[in-house]
């Protein structure tokens, strides 16, 4: 490689492309109060909706008298399910190949679930219709208990399927079982468990949680009767699949439904689903012929809009003495609530559950999840990660802390022992994945280094002395996890939603003048793309950043593309971008070659030009090309500069990174305090390292609130107990340390730009770091494994069951 | 119920109106006078993102009708500048040190540390984070809200003494 030039470094410098810390440029409008979210949204003579829902859990729907609701003045109309029957509306497909009801048809399966839909003038009214909606239920028995679902005598909760044998994703055995899936080799795992020397077994509950994004979800509809066109803006992450789905399950042709995703208040997940919301503001629109807004309040969200998490792991995890892992063998029981409304990949009912063999080099491996159908709301969303990863990489990582416990070793010299090694990538797990890249051994002493691990553990012991003798009565507690993701959804041959592949894409116009704009069909959250992505292709095109325009989220001018989650837009779309990028560069090269007058052959890229060989002195700048390009007719070329990449990855990628939580723990009081917290994070290339360090300082606080009190719990009668802000927990800047990150880089061999995607990994592998501080701080007392969420008060039960209160 | 009639001066500009006597204040500034910078969050005043400043005080305003503010001088985030009617320091320090991500906290996150840095000038981290505690954010982890509040005081001290 030739040294640059101070001259070359300052043009690059000035493209503002990969590997700068480039400053948002969506941050101008949100912070003087000009962003544009869809409960933004006024247009003219548009109505709200708002929901009658269900305060049981379980219950016959005998009767719905909403004469009184809709005598108030100002309520223009009230829906109920034989209103969408006659446009068979009244129930709806799930992303999950399942179908969930948009409002109550004859039952209801949990609390909170949408009975009616009341259309009035303003919010104010239409909350007191919903008051004035009377409905008649006969309570039916309640079941929260997966296990107790399946149990014989356990209550039919789906009627409409209680026969079928078959469900989406083969046999069904039980009216309240939804599938079996199942990976790897069972055999053969119990045969290397019949035989290991050391096996270690526990049940894993990674417990109820909820996305909640500070914003709900909502929408609003219009729809032009006269030239027949829906608009339905709203808080979309995959806008262009809404479309499509509006257009199969409404009849409208899909070219007279235009969906936009306006700016979305953060959506880790929850705004990935169709919600009833959303069909019915769409059909009030039609009905009433005018727009209507429908959003959710904070308990609607809580209660109803997607879930996450909610899977009992019971793993074993076979050894030999000296802490080589010969085998996995894991059994879900994952509970999908009332519908199976899982945001997954069509072929993967359990999303990738099956990269839990995580990091290490483990030979044989079986796993089966069963879905279940229980009395809670319908979800199973990939809160910040990709599917159903933080439940495989938290699994994993309380397996490999818990089988160091049986041998008594330390968790990271076993870690350390049984990582993938670096020359065995690209690496075939025994569950089905092949690894692109990785450097385990070298995150991982970087980690150690970086926090002093052999000093943090001394300390460790000698504050364990001054507890036995009874000078301090708080323990510190260690946790390291290592996790692998598996990111960037996805190869076309086995990912699909709906029979969607999940391909993105990238169309750029560069303008006569060198600037440009580039669409994409991904969906920005909060994860700057319209910074980011004009990055990417400031690198490829010699563009600066700043001339380059990046706007997403409308479907009448965004190339289609399955939208914005499971780490996938740079993975993906961000592929699509880098090679959009390299189709305008083929193009501008064949136009510079004739300005320049020699062969395409002999000129070469140049950051921000094409120079000939040999001859720096001639060259043809980007912005020159560009004008060529719209006023220059040129033998054998299209005018234009355009060009529209849909990226099929080859392969996922997986990001990986060394987590380390230390962590005080007061006995007496169960209070906790993050002392410090080391996050090394390889993501592959990095393309704007500020976003990056942003999104783990965010995917961090996510996880320690999820790890340390986040859920959402139930009653036995199904009766949601953390409904508001103030039962579920939020840390807020105080509860939140400061976060240290730290970063290798192995890049992705098969990504263009080799990235792999950043925005979920601080939650997959932060969710596992803080609990193993919590288990590592009990294990001199034997304690094995304590289930999630680690609140005050169950790390106070923990240390009363362990003895220590004296 | 008959309307009640308010008068009240909304980021310097006076605003009379009648209004529900139920309606929120949150609603009254983002539906009936536009300004849809403040946002709501929770509906139960722990989130912050619907803060205005009520009187020289942060005040969440999803919870307090609009008739209680008759009278009041309210601040949104659409009334926050700087002295030369541009940028406000902490709207800069939010930018230059990637103090948000999605952005639907900020307009409440400003407003609330806007105030913050009236009572306190020079705040400590710890007092930031004390004094920033009724504004949740998802995105960001408060890490980098906290710098740029503090580098935001930074510059308005810089900034007095260079007018000194």
């Amino acid at each position: 490689m030739t040294e640059q030039s101070p001259v070359d470094l300052d043009r690059a410098e000035k493209l503002q492309g990969l590997g700068c810390r480039r400053k948002r440029v969506e941050d101008a409008r949100f912070t003087q109060g000009k962003g544009n979210y869809v409960d933004d949204m006024k247009l003219k003579g548009m109505l709200f909706g708002d929901f009658v829902r269900s305060p049981y859990a379980h219950a016959r729907v005998k009767s719905i008298d909403a004469e009184a609701a809709k005598a108030l003045p100002g309520v223009v109309a009230v829906l109920t399910a034989d209103d969408l029957r006659p446009l068979n509306l009244h129930w709806m497909p799930t992303l999950a190949g399942d179908k969930q009801m948009v409002l109550a048809d004859g039952k209801v399966l949990y609390q909170g679930q949408e009975v009616a839909f009341v259309i009035a003038e303003n919010r104010y009214i239409a909350a007191d219709a919903v008051d004035l909606v009377e409905v008649e239920y006969e309570a039916l028995p309640v079941v929260t208990d997966p296990f107790k679902a399946l149990a014989d005598d356990a209550p039919v909760l789906r009627e409409d399927i209680a026969d079928q044998k078959e469900g989406a994703h083969g046999p069904r055995r039980h009216p309240n079982h939804i599938f079996t899936w199942e990976q790897g080799d069972k055999a053969a795992t119990e045969a290397v468990l019949a035989g290991a020397e050391v096996v270690a077994e526990e049940m894993i509950y990674y417990h109820r949680t909820h996305p909640c994004p500070l914003e709900t979800c909502g929408c609003v509809a219009s729809m032009d009767k006269v030239n027949g066109k829906l608009t339905l803006w709203g808080t979309f992450q995959a806008p262009h699949a809404v479309r499509t789905v509006a257009s199969l399950i409404s009849g409208i042709a899909e070219h007279n439904i235009r969906v936009v995703s306006p700016d979305i208040g953060g959506g880790f997940g929850n705004k990935v689903g169709v919600y009833p919301g959303y069909i019915c503001a769409v059909v009030a629109s039609i009905v009433t012929g005018v727009p209507v807004k429908w959003v959710e309040d904070r308990m609607d969200n809580l209660m109803t809009t997607a879930f996450a998490r909610d899977y009992w792991m019971q793993g074993k995890i076979a050894a030999t003495k000296d802490g080589r892992i010969t085998g996995l063998w894991c059994h879900v029981t994952a509970d999908h609530g009332g519908f199976d409304a899982c945001a997954d990949p069509t072929k993967f009912p359990a999303g990738f559950f099956n990269i839990c063999t995580g990091s290490y080099d483990i030979p044989t491996a079986w796993l089966a999840v069963d879905g279940v159908y229980t009395n809670k709301a319908p979800g199973g969303v990939a809160y910040r990660c990709s599917f159903r990863v933080t439940e495989a990489s938290y699994f994993i990582e309380r397996m490999v802390d818990i089988l160091a416990i049986k041998l008594g070793m330390d968790p990271v010299e076993l870690r350390l022992k049984n990582f993938i090694r670096k020359d065995q990538f690209p690496y075939q797990s025994a569950l089905g994945w092949e690894y692109d890249s990785g450097d385990y051994h070298t995150a991982m002493e970087k980690a150690l280094a970086a926090v002093d691990y052999a000093g943090l553990r001394r300390e460790q012991a000698e504050r364990l002395d001054a507890f036995k003798r009874g000078e301090t009565r708080k323990l510190i507690g260690i946790g390291v996890s290592f996790f692998t993701e598996i990111v960037g959804a996805g190869p076309v041959k086995n990912c699909d939603i709906l029979g969607l592949g999940m391909f993105d894409s990238c169309e750029i116009r560069i303008h006569p003048t060198g600037s440009a704009i580039a669409r994409l069909g991904t969906i920005s959250q909060g994860q700057g793309h319209a910074t980011t992505f004009a990055q990417i292709l400031a690198s490829e095109i010699g563009i600066p950043a700043d001339a380059i325009t990046v706007e997403e989220g409308d479907t009448d001018t965004a190339p289609y593309g399955l939208g914005t989650y499971g780490s996938r837009s740079t993975p993906v779309a961000g592929a699509a971008t880098a090679m959009a990028g390299r189709k305008i560069r083929a193009k501008a090269q064949m136009i510079a070659a004739y300005l320049l007058e020699v062969h395409d052959d002999d000129i070469e890229w140049d950051i921000d030009r094409f120079v000939v060989k040999g001859a720096p002195e001639r060259f043809k700048t980007m912005t020159e090309i560009a004008f060529a390009a719209y006023n220059q007719a040129i033998p054998g070329l299209e005018p234009g500069l355009e060009a529209v990449s849909y990226y099929d990855p080859p392969n996922m990628t997986y990001p990986f990174g060394a987590y380390v939580c230390v962590m005080e723990i007061d006995v007496d009081t169960g209070e906790t305090e993050i002392r410090r917290f080391y996050a090394l994070d390889d993501c592959g290339t990095r393309i704007n390292p500020m976003i990056i360090e942003g999104q783990v300082h965010g995917g961090l606080t996510e996880a320690l609130a999820i790890a340390m009190g986040q859920e959402i719990a139930y009653d036995e009668n199904g009766n949601v107990m953390t409904a508001t802000l103030m039962d579920f927990f939020m840390p807020t800047a105080v509860e939140t340390p400061t976060w240290e990150t730290d970063h290798t880089v192995t890049p992705s061999p098969h990504h263009p730009i080799g990235a792999k995607g950043v925005g979920e990994s601080p939650n997959v592998g932060g969710v596992s770091a803080f609990s193993n501080a919590v288990n590592d701080a009990f294990r001199p007392f034997g304690l094995t494994h304590a289930q999630m969420p680690h609140d005050h008060w169950r790390i106070w039960r923990t240390a009363q069951q362990l003895g220590l209160h004296g | 119920m008959d309307k009640l009639h308010v008068k009240l001066q909304v980021n310097g500009k006076p605003v009379e109106a009648l209004v529900e006597p139920r309606l929120l204040l949150i609603h009254f500034l983002r539906e009936e006078l536009g300004l849809t910078g403040p946002h709501i969050g929770c509906e139960t005043s722990h989130c912050g993102a619907c803060t205005v400043d009520i009187g020289g005080r942060s005040v969440k305003s999803c919870t307090v009708f609009t008739a209680q503010a008759n009278g009041a001088e309210i601040t949104t985030i659409e009334g926050i500048e700087g002295a030369d009617g541009g940028l406000h320091a902490l709207q800069e320090m939010f930018r230059e040190h990637h103090g948000l991500q999605c952005g639907f906290c900020t307009p409440g996150m400003i407003t609330r540390a806007w105030r913050l840095l009236e009572e306190n000038p020079d705040p400590s981290e710890a007092e930031i984070r004390q004094g920033m505690a009724g504004n949740l954010c998802r995105c960001t982890g408060y890490q980098n809200i906290v710098k740029a509040i503090r580098a935001a005081a930074d510059a308005r001290q810089a900034q007095q003494e260079a007018a000194e």
